[in-house]
């Protein structure tokens, strides 16, 4: 019993130290976030509410800023919302149509060819950023939404889970939909995407977050204001408050993160249970 | 209403493996065939070519005279009950039923009306809004079923339908698809590897063997008159009795026993005697000795094993007798047993022909 007490105790103890270490930042942005720019100015970060919420969050949100003040918070929060969602769907029809190729139309050297798909997790962005920029500028897209997400949208990780998951789907699925005389379009929309729509949530949470979360490429990618996602948009704003010459406005940047932290966690705790579902068990 | 015809069918794998050899078989109109084999004989194979999801590498198939070698599986016309029953898992008992219909553009009322018809018949009626999951493995076999009767098709083919079900509920289910079959008088092939299934459900039965067909025909005649040493050892339950014997000096020499009444077998051969456990009875002149090692009793008669006298102890040849009720005996008995020589059946060891 005694001993239980002490084991329950420590292991609790543990969970809650790593609670507050991992959320005392959010905690004291948010606080200071709350507060003057004087106030913050003079007595440092802030532990608890101050009189600013509303006027600091509707400045920032609604009141354009930046560089050359062109663009509210709002805006690139909409941005961000295109890039993440299109980099999520894309990502998903993307891996899902191919992966369906690799395993449903044994074509010759398909297993070669996943290979060669699977390879590209060896490049990522960061590596090719120098051609794929060329190309996008080439292009014309830059400062537009799809050159954002274009260059991002196949996905090496998602064309391997639909495939193992396809894989695992019985052969005879397939040969009673051929009896039922369904096409490979009908068994696609009829058959496997009910079957996975669990994966797909999963799959579609993680690369939203992710997509929400690019920094170096929209960095790359977007000059204009106007384009900017919130990401870069915070990346911007403790630039001019690290030259400007007048009072520093750390109540806004702080704002700013905020919002661009409260959207991805909304998402994940919504549809936690889909996640958790996807990963976990699946309908066959 | 359709008949079906291979001729010459031939399955060759790109690995080598020649899956079925030249397959000639008419099957007629409302018939009911069962392909029953050993598992990795082929009989799959064979029926899945019919469904057209395997290609056919060598001879022509035909349902109703017109050639559908290139005729693509949902165009033949016919409809499978898989062996895990394929029932897609998200779609409602109802959809299940109607994917194969309004995929080839029945209206919905027609298809409403079809599937609550074949439902009722089927009594899964009140299942119709259930998904797959929700279902017992009975219910699902048929709504399996009734995916394949729906559609009113020219063939009905049945890849080991009632495998994965219990016992009971297998000879319940069997007794339906018959019952079911001749009220729709619809042309049905059914693969099984179960001799009892195959014996009760066919109309005619083939026994396949690495890919060959041995022999065709009704129930009975296989039972009682099979061509070849296979077909004989497969059909019926228990097993038949087989003892290896050789012919010399006009009797047939059953390891020390010699049996007479045997003419005009070839000498020096190995052969092999078949006698069926019912046509053996006890009988104190009795030309073969056993000594009872296990006695099953089955209520209305008994089964009988014991290892014959005269082979060598260390490779005992084991019969097996069917008595009636009368007969009690004890383990280690040894007694004394006749057989009609007119029914016995003798066979060449090396290649399976039936000789007498």
């Amino acid at each position: 019993m005694k001993n239980s007490f002490w084991r329950n105790l420590s292991t609790h103890g543990i969970l809650i130290l790593g609670t507050i270490f991992m959320s005392a930042p959010v905690w004291v942005a948010f606080m200071s976030s709350t507060h003057s720019a004087d106030t913050i100015f003079r007595e440092g970060l802030q532990y608890w509410f101050g009189g600013h919420f509303f006027e600091t969050y509707t400045e920032v949100l609604f009141i354009e800023g930046g560089v050359m003040k062109k663009v509210t918070a709002l805006e690139m929060l909409g941005n961000s919302m295109i890039l993440g969602l299109g980099f999520s769907i894309g990502k998903v029809v993307i891996s899902m149509t191919a992966a369906y190729a690799i395993v449903y139309f044994r074509f010759r050297l398909a297993t070669p060819l996943f290979w060669i798909i699977f390879l590209t997790l060896l490049l990522p962005l960061e590596v090719r950023i120098v051609p794929s920029y060329e190309v996008v500028a080439g292009l014309g897209l830059l400062n537009t939404h799809t050159g954002l997400i274009l260059p991002l949208i196949a996905s090496a990780t998602g064309t391997f889970f639909f495939r193992q998951y396809f894989k695992s789907v019985p052969e005879e699925l397939l040969e009673a939909a051929r009896l039922d005389n369904a096409g490979p379009m009908r068994f696609l929309i009829d058959v496997l995407v009910p079957l996975s729509k669990t994966m797909v949530a999963a799959i579609m949470i993680i690369m939203f977050v992710v997509g929400w979360n690019q920094y170096l490429w929209p960095l790359m990618m977007t000059t204009e204001e106007n384009s900017y996602t919130i990401v870069i948009g915070i990346k911007q704003i403790y630039q001019v408050l690290s030259e400007g010459g007048e009072l520093p406005q750390f109540q806004k940047a702080f704002a700013l993160t905020i919002l661009a932290v409260l959207p991805p966690v909304l998402v994940v705790l919504v549809f936690q249970s889909w996640f958790v579902k996807g990963l976990v068990e699946s309908e066959k | 209403m359709s008949t079906l015809t291979l001729s010459g069918i031939n399955k060759r794998y790109d690995n080598g493996a020649h899956a079925v050899r030249g397959v000639d078989m008419e099957i007629s109109d409302g018939e009911l065939i069962v392909f029953v084999g050993p598992s990795g004989c082929g009989k799959s194979t064979l029926l899945r070519m019919v469904a057209g999801l395997e290609t056919i590498t060598e001879g022509e198939m035909k349902i109703d005279d017109l050639r559908i070698n290139e005729t693509s599986p949902a165009d033949r016309d016919v409809a499978m009950v898989f062996q895990n029953y394929a029932l897609y898992p998200h779609m409602t008992v109802f959809r299940n039923m109607a994917y194969g219909l309004s995929n080839r553009g029945m209206a919905k009322s027609e298809i409403e009306a079809k599937v609550r018809e074949t439902a009722k018949m089927l009594r899964i009626e009140d299942y119709l809004e259930r998904k797959p999951a929700q279902l017992s493995g009975g219910q699902r076999q048929r709504v399996a079923m009734g995916r394949a009767i729906v559609r009113s098709p020219k063939l009905f083919l049945f890849d080991e339908p009632l495998s994965n079900l219990d016992a009971k509920l297998r000879v319940q289910m069997r007794i339906e698809i018959k019952r079911l079959q001749r009220e729709l008088g619809v042309t049905s092939i059914y693969v099984t590897h179960d001799q009892t299934e195959a014996m009760t459900l066919a109309d005619r039965l083939a026994v396949i063997n690495e890919g060959k067909v041995e022999q065709m025909g009704s129930p009975m005649d296989l039972y009682s008159d099979p061509k070849t040493l296979f077909v004989a050892s497969f059909i019926g339950s228990p097993h038949i009795n087989l003892l290896p014997a050789r012919f010399e000096t006009g009797q047939l020499q059953v390891g020390t026993t010699a049996i007479s009444g045997f003419e005009g077998l070839p000498e020096g051969v190995p052969l092999m005697l078949g006698i069926r456990p019912e046509h053996i009875a006890q009988h104190p002149d009795g030309g073969i000795e056993i000594s009872v090692d296990l006695v099953e009793q089955l209520g209305a008669d008994s089964l009988i094993y014991g290892a014959v006298s005269g082979f060598d102890s260390a490779e005992p040849e084991e019969l097996c007798v069917r008595a009636g009720e009368a007969l009690q005996l004890t383990p280690g008995e040894r007694i004394k047993l006749n057989f009609e020589v007119d029914r016995a059946m003798v066979f060449r060891t090396d290649s399976g022909e039936r000789l007498v």
